[in-house]
């Protein structure tokens, strides 16, 4: 039996049997990490003696009874995430050297959970990018097919869970960099209510935006994890101070009777014939799981992606400010001038996509534009918030296609950035209305590659998510697919 | 035009970076065409509509004015790519 | 023509809090260069901020100290700009809803009363220092003040001279040190002041153009950096001129303000709401809460004094100066029951002293217990006025009770006029020929009888009951 296969769920059962340990588990996975990752280039740091330290540990804990909800399980970290002693890049250039002081609160939870980590995954530079094409550190591939990207910017978490190559792994996701790789690697991906996880730690891209959410192998391990990261932290000004539930609690419940809503705005003209019969065979699977799927309507659907594209840019614009050469980060030695040290560090730290992104949002902010850009787009965000109010009053989750097409090749849209960033277009609004999403793969092409449906609920209603996720999993039959490598 | 080739020259100086001619030029027409999209948003009239700053709605977040344990000199400067002393070195701005 | 200058000012002042405005660490002046400091305020990757309750509550005091409407909606603004100084090239501040606003406070002038409208007042945080290397293109950044709530007022273009400015500028001094939320020390960088000033034809109601002053580090400076700009604008309006809109750095050796034009470029902040930081709602419950904390303020005290103790307003001025002056007063004085003398050994030897020792009020080592039984033994005649001066210095260097040093020392007055009377025959036995001039006119050496008496009791004797034995002897 290759155990990498497995869940957190049945790894957590063979541990507190006594059928493993997690030092097996973390050598299979470092074996399997070994046999594939020259492939798809998952990672850009190994941890790999931290990572046997924290398989130690937690067999010592599990033998004295003292477990954690994580003990033992190798988890995979996207490397916007601090994590004390270990290099934490974002896959720039410009933090290439960077060592933190001091942990994310969500790797302090996880290693207080009992996690191994097993290293730093690979992604979109600055989490900027739907591909994991624009990381210094190289492209990551998908597992389904070398070929094509494996979505982004989680992209090396997502491919890093389809590969095995870890168990669980964390992502980030600012418009969709959770869930549109999760759907293209063919695994499962939350984005969790804005403030339900703390941001402390994870390395800015729009602050407003950003999220921290689980990309797991099914719907069950996605709510283990988010059991384990969940909650307020006082560390956090926009962290949000409500109870947490247990979320594996809502694992296998029905949803006989619940109200789907389908969005007429999200089944657009463009959609891949593939995906667009994949997602209508999950509505009918919920409609046989005993809810009540109707159309409804978004009416500001349509702005999402120019919304987007104003605020995560200014928002980004100003949070890259202080890769200045000056504390920390590379630095354009050399320059006898301030203003030119400033300017030859940043225009050779970073790439061009987030220089781009850079451009748009200084100039969003800028004097004379900032109320036809960043304040208009704030304020039709509003509106798009209101239509979510508006359509959870009668819905208890909203269902919609993840992407509109399958994965992309490599290379496909790199000089194209408009092109990019519509692949977006059905993951931006719940970041914008910060409301959570889960995706679970829906189905797979005729060339065998994943395609995933994504449901929506109401802030702080990831309950229900799982719920609904989870009933829908165990009837479609998609789960426990696994690439070959 | 949205954006002339002069303005990125401005934009990229706020933003502090530098161009060459060439990538000035393809980024002006980048930033174009983007903007160009952007006017969707004047479709819809949000005279009345307060703008959203925030995912979520939560005021008064503070905390107690107690000392936590500060880094230290050193560990301060642990990742400063120059360094003098207890310092981060940089060059000077000259007039 | 005859021109009137229009000055407004932006003061910032470092608010006394334990920590900085977003993180835990330390705002203590003058430690190891970046010591105090943390990922948050070094503005490492990932951190976020989070606003010292602190912070809201001293501003708010400054508020209400200086009558402003204290907004119930809060939020806070990233200002951007790239400096070395400046560790997450955005300072956060405050913009579009400010803390406070429409405020005023009242000076005198020349005896008169002048009201100086307040703007704002909002919060934000200090950025770090920046030390240039004297030989080479070199700076050094130190951070330790990067992240120190600052809070900056913003007065209304209302004053009209260099001596409404510092008045001004004074009397915001002193409600902060009185409010105990900032030390007010202008050379550690604790109050600082930058001025707007311009020129216009008098009678005119538009202004002029303005140029902004900067880094004047003392009132005596901020009035000759606006003295001697009004002479400058005046200077090339004259000339048929205009005055540049600009930032003007004041020399303070050459004693001349000078532009900065060409090192400053044109700035633009992209101001844009902070999305780390979450709105700030102040209730009325919090500000009615925080007024009860605030204490009576120099004017007002001021005006008491003179009511309350009769004593002249110069008097009450100095007195009033700091808080626990006025409070170290207030106690002699209610304790002793005579404010009059009570304000005169305040204000002449204890100030002395203070000054002479460099000490605070709370250092130092006389009481106001220990002062004002002092000041009850001058009055019941225990000792003269004279001997207490002794008794004070006595107390001040040992900290003891007046009444044990009069005790020791033997200093107690000599009022008995039995046992004063056998001095003064000793006295007059021992003179004969001083008496033989006395009783043929020379009047003046009843002085000298005095003397020798207080001589002979080394100082101890009462001089009135000595006066009225001499004159009782001298006309026998």
């Amino acid at each position: 039996m290759d155990i990498t296969r497995l869940t957190i769920h049945e790894l957590t059962e063979l541990l507190r049997e006594g059928a493993t340990t997690s030092i097996e588990i973390t050598e299979s996975v470092f074996k399997k990490i070994e046999a594939v990752e020259e492939r798809v280039n998952a990672y850009i740091t190994l941890t790999k003696d931290e990572a046997f330290k924290m398989a130690e540990k937690a067999d010592k804990d599990i033998r004295e009874g003292k477990a954690g909800a994580l003990s033992g399980i190798p988890v995979a970290v996207k490397d916007n995430m601090c994590m004390k002693g270990v290099k934490t890049t974002c896959g720039s250039h410009i933090l290439e050297n960077f060592i933190p002081p001091y942990d994310a609160t969500v790797v302090r939870k996880l290693k207080e959970a009992g996690a191994v980590i097993t290293g730093k995954t690979n992604l979109d530079e600055f989490a900027m990018g739907s591909s994991t094409e624009t990381s210094y550190f190289g492209v990551t591939r998908n597992p389904w097919d070398l070929e094509r990207v494996p979505g982004g910017s989680s992209g090396g978490s997502a491919a890093a869970v389809a590969s095995d190559e870890c168990i669980a792994a964390l992502g980030s996701d600012t418009g969709g960099s959770i869930r549109q790789p999760a759907a293209h690697c063919g695994v499962v991906g939350m984005k969790p209510t804005y403030g339900r996880i703390s941001r402390y730690g994870l390395v800015a891209f729009a602050s407003s935006l950003d999220q921290i959410g689980p990309i797991t192998k099914d719907v069950e391990d996605c709510a283990i994890m988010m059991n384990g990261i969940a909650g307020y932290d006082a560390n956090e000004s926009t962290s949000v101070p409500e109870k947490v539930s247990d979320y594996r609690a809502f694992v296998s419940r029905d949803i006989e009777g619940w109200t789907v809503g389908i969005p007429k705005e999200y089944f657009i003209e463009g959609i891949d014939p593939e995906v667009l019969s994949s997602v209508n065979n999950a509505i009918k699977t919920m409609e046989a799981l005993g809810a009540e799927c109707r159309e409804i309507s978004l009416p500001h659907t349509e702005y999402c992606v120019a919304i987007y594209y104003i605020i995560a840019p200014s928002e980004a614009s100003s949070n890259l400010a202080r890769y200045d050469g000056v504390r920390y980060g590379f630095r354009q030695k050399g320059e006898e001038d301030l203003l030119d040290m400033y300017k030859t560090t940043r225009s050779s730290g970073f790439g061009a996509e987030v220089k781009r992104r850079i451009m748009i949002g200084t100039y969003a902010l800028s004097s004379g534009y900032y109320d036809a850009y960043y304040k208009k787009a704030s304020q039709v965000r509003m509106l798009l918030r209101n239509d979510f109010d508006e359509a959870f009053r009668t819905c208890d989750i909203i269902l919609t296609p993840t992407t509109p097409t399958p994965a992309f090749t490599i290379g496909e849209k790199m000089d194209d950035p408009l092109q990019m960033y519509l692949s977006d277009i059905f993951t931006l609004s719940t970041n914008l209305a910060g409301v959570p999403g889960i995706v679970v793969p829906c189905g797979y092409t005729e060339g065998g590659l994943p395609i995933a449906v994504q449901f929506m609920a109401s802030h702080f209603e990831e309950g229900k998510l799982i719920q609904a996720a989870s009933a829908f999993e165990k009837n479609a039959g998609f789960a426990r697919r696994r690439p070959e490598l | 035009m949205k954006i002339s080739k002069e303005e990125v020259g401005h934009v990229a100086h706020l933003a502090r970076l530098n161009f060459s001619e060439e990538e000035k030029e393809t980024y002006t027409s980048q930033l174009n065409e983007i903007l160009m999209y952007m006017d969707i948003l004047n479709k819809i009239d949000t005279s009345d509509v307060a703008p959203m700053t925030h995912a979520i709605s939560l005021t008064n977040a503070l905390r107690d004015d107690v000392k936590r344990k500060s880094l230290g000199t050193d560990r301060a400067l642990a990742n400063a790519p120059e360094e003098a002393g207890d310092f981060f070195k940089v060059p000077r701005v000259i007039d | 023509m005859d021109y009137e200058p229009v000055i407004g000012l932006e003061v910032h002042a470092q608010l006394l809090t334990d920590t900085k405005i977003f993180c835990g660490c330390s705002t203590k002046f003058g430690e190891e260069p970046n010591s105090n400091t943390c990922p948050i305020c070094i503005g490492l990757p990932g951190v976020l901020p989070v606003l010292n309750r602190k912070v809201v509550e001293y501003a708010m005091r400054m508020a209400m100290a200086t009558h402003c409407r204290i907004n119930e909606r809060n939020t806070f603004a990233r200002k951007n700009y790239f400096y070395p100084d400046l560790p997450k090239g955005y300072q956060i501040s405050q913009y579009d809803h400010p803390l406070a606003e429409m405020g005023y406070v009242d000076v005198e002038i020349n005896g008169g009363k002048k009201r100086i409208g307040i703007t704002r007042i909002h919060m934000e945080e200090d950025a770090g220092k920046l030390i240039h290397d004297e030989e080479q293109p070199l700076s050094y950044v130190d951070l330790n003040r990067a992240g120190v709530p600052l809070i900056e007022i913003v007065s209304e273009p209302d004053m009209r001279s260099p001596e409404e400015g510092a008045a001004y500028l004074r009397r915001l001094h002193e409600i902060l040190v009185y409010l105990e939320i900032c030390d007010g020390n202008m050379e550690e960088g604790s109050f600082r002041c930058d001025a707007n000033v311009s020129l216009r034809p008098k009678g005119r109601e538009k202004f002029g153009t303005r140029a902004e002053l900067k880094n004047m580090n003392s009132f005596r400076n901020v009035q000759r950096a606006l003295e001697y700009e009004i002479v400058r604008q005046r200077g090339v309006l004259e000339k048929g001129g205009v005055v540049v809109q600009e930032t003007r750095l004041w020399d303070d050796y050459q004693g001349i303000t000078h532009s900065m034009r060409g090192k400053e470029e044109a700035h633009d902040y992209r101001y844009f709401p902070d999305p780390d930081l979450v709105d700030l709602s102040i209730s009325k419950a919090w500000i009615e809460e925080i007024a009860t904390t605030i204490p009576e303020l120099p004017m007002e005290k001021r005006k008491r004094f003179v009511g309350e103790y009769g004593i002249p307003p110069y008097d009450a001025g100095v007195l009033t100066t700091s808080r626990a002056l006025a409070d170290f007063y207030e106690k002699v004085a209610e304790l002793c029951g005579n404010p009059k003398i009570a304000s005169n050994w305040v204000m002449g030897d204890f100030l002395a002293y203070l000054n002479e020792n460099k000490l605070e009020v709370s250092e130092s080592p006389v009481k106001p217990e220990a002062l004002a039984d002092m000041i009850n033994l001058i009055d019941n005649g225990t000792i003269s006025g004279k001997i207490a001066k002794e008794v004070f210095e006595a107390m001040w260097k040992s900290g003891k009770h007046p009444q044990d040093i009069i005790e020791k020392k033997g200093l107690k007055q000599m009022a008995d006029a039995g046992e004063l009377e056998k001095v003064v025959d000793d006295v007059l036995t021992a003179n004969p020929k001083q008496i033989k001039q006395y009783k043929a006119g020379k009047e003046q050496l009843f002085g000298y009888f005095v003397g020798q008496t207080m001589k002979a009791t080394e100082g101890k004797a009462n001089p009135q009951i000595v006066n009225d034995i001499l004159k009782k002897k001298l006309s026998e």
